[in-house]
């Protein structure tokens, strides 16, 4: 199978700016993967968009061709919504274009407006993500599902608030020299424990912030790359999605993410790694356990053993297996059609050399980015590889 | 009907409403797997030979959460503990009531009752321990 190349990748700052639309987010960061990437955008066969909420927050459907536009492209364009996993998904599809030769150059990546709606209306928007009739009318909201996986983790497996706070003061350490996070700002175990609780056992701090913004990445072919000399080293080498049911209830262990294990153990296997084999990982940690349960999906930690990762250093910048080295969703933000290919943005630029947290990882030559959506009912898994 | 009027959910609505009388059920393939309404067809295998079947009375809970920071539809109601609860071959997510929120934990027996959230007046599926 041929490789797909990560030839430009471009993020806005994630955060709050309300009045910012999302056709201008993501026209700033294609301006950026373009400028990067050295490709002409007539070259363009295809845009593939992720974006989850923007009925609610723009009162606008067919994103697509609103965003081919807006990034200057003349090309069919789609628009992929899978919930958190949006731009997951779409990156996947790109990845599967480029392969079966039907395209060379993919503009792929996504946006998310959300502060717009307050904290109240952007609850009730992610909330959408579940079972409408069997989970929102009974009032679960998403921290409140990811709470409900965190209270059974711990009575399944053990392990308390005091170690999922650790993975927090983690990603936000990771984020301080990225400037695109969110949160450029260290915090203390302390902060998390004492923080005003949002689901139990979650706080404040365990959530990732609403954010606005967007990603981009132009792919391209193994043969485009090389017949038009482009400085690509890094290649999406790995491609695997997983599904499982809709409602959280309808899962057979509560504290577990089987569609995140397929998709890994696809994305391995296409890529012809193992867990062994990676070096470091972005995971989906839009909440502090989250990180765990993609962890233990991924086989980056045995089974009930993911939730002393950060505590334990394992998952530090300086342990064996950085993870969120961005900063993840919970530091650096989580515009939720934008996280997926930023995510693999972020790879990109941390195997490249580029990124500033990249001499924690100066060596690797294997990563892995890991995007959810909903409680897991959707994931995709990416592999991506730097030539040495 | 004008287009003010609320217009159910068919298979859903009803179902709350036999559960407000006391007639909850669940839906059962041939191959004895349970699921929730509206549904034609077996999520776990397929088959489209489905039929009501009672819930059982009582179910146990599995995890539970107090949420302090709802959704507008729940703005007055919070906080409130949501669970999740296992009733045989189905599992049901809903409100646990006529209990303290901070003293529901998994394990606890409880029974389903149709509620009403106070905020919206819409009912809810609510979970009385027993």
């Amino acid at each position: 199978m041929s490789d797909v190349r990560v030839a430009g990748t471009g993020l806005t700052s994630f955060g709050n700016s309300p009045e910012r639309t999302s056709r201008d987010l993501f026209a700033e960061a294609t301006i950026t993967a373009f400028e990067e990437s050295g490709v002409p955008r007539d070259d363009v066969e295809a845009v593939l968009y992720g974006n989850f909420m923007g009925e609610l927050s723009e009162h606008q459907g067919h994103q697509g061709p609103l965003m081919a536009e807006a990034a200057g492209v003349q090309a069919p364009a789609t628009r992929y919504e899978s919930a958190c996993a949006s731009s997951g998904t779409a990156v996947r599809e790109a990845v599967k274009r480029i392969r079966t030769g039907e395209n060379d150059v993919v503009l792929v990546g996504g946006a998310e407006r959300m502060t717009n709606l307050g904290t109240a209306g952007a609850t009730e928007a992610l909330a959408i993500a579940a079972d409408d009739l069997w989970e929102v009318r009974a009032g679960v909201t998403f921290p409140g599902a990811y709470a409900l996986m965190a209270q059974a983790y711990f009575d399944a497996f053990g392990g308390e608030h005091e170690d999922l706070a650790h993975i927090a003061v983690k990603n936000h350490e990771n984020a301080l020299s990225n400037d695109k996070a969110q949160y450029q700002r260290a915090i203390e175990v302390s902060d998390v424990l004492e923080a005003p609780p949002v689901s139990e056992p979650l706080g404040l701090y365990d959530a990732c912030p609403i954010s606005d913004g967007a990603s981009a990445l132009v792919l391209t072919s193994e043969a485009y790359a090389e017949d038009h000399d482009l400085e690509a080293p890094v290649a999406i080498t790995g491609t695997g999605q997983g599904g499982d049911r809709m409602a959280l209830h309808d899962r057979e262990h509560l504290a577990r993410s089987p569609a995140a294990r397929e998709a890994g153990a696809e994305a391995y296997a296409d890529a012809g790694v193992d867990a062994g084999d990676v070096d470091f990982a972005e995971v989906h940690d839009c909440f502090t356990i989250a990180e765990v349960l993609a962890l233990e999906a991924l086989d980056l930690e045995p089974i009930g053993e993911g939730i002393s990762a950060a505590r334990d250093g394992r998952t530090t910048a300086d342990g064996e297996t950085p993870i969120n080295l961005s900063g993840g969703l919970k530091a650096k933000g989580h515009p939720v059609g934008a996280t997926g290919a930023s995510q693999i943005a972020e790879v990109t630029e941390l195997l490249a050399g580029h990124h500033p947290n990249s001499d924690h990882v100066a060596d690797a030559t294997t990563a892995v980015a890991h995007n959810a959506g909903g409680t897991v009912a959707s994931a995709t898994v990416h592999v991506l590889e730097v030539d040495r | 009907m004008s287009d003010s009027d609320p217009v159910a959910d068919a298979g859903f609505d009803e179902w709350l409403a036999a559960a407000a009388e006391g007639d909850a059920y669940y839906l059962e393939c041939a191959n004895g797997h349970g699921s929730l309404p509206p549904r034609r067809v077996c999520p776990d295998c397929g088959s489209t030979d489905i039929a009501e079947v009672e819930l059982p009375e009582t179910g146990e809970i599995r995890t539970v959460t107090v949420t302090h920071v709802p959704t507008p539809a729940f703005e007055d109601d919070a906080p409130y503990a949501t669970a999740v609860v296992d009733f045989g071959p189905v599992r049901l997510t809903g409100q646990v009531v006529g209990i303290d929120v901070e003293d529901v934990e998994t394990g606890l027996t409880v029974a389903l009752e149709i509620t009403t959230a106070e905020t919206t007046g819409d009912r809810v599926i609510g979970l009385r321990p027993v």
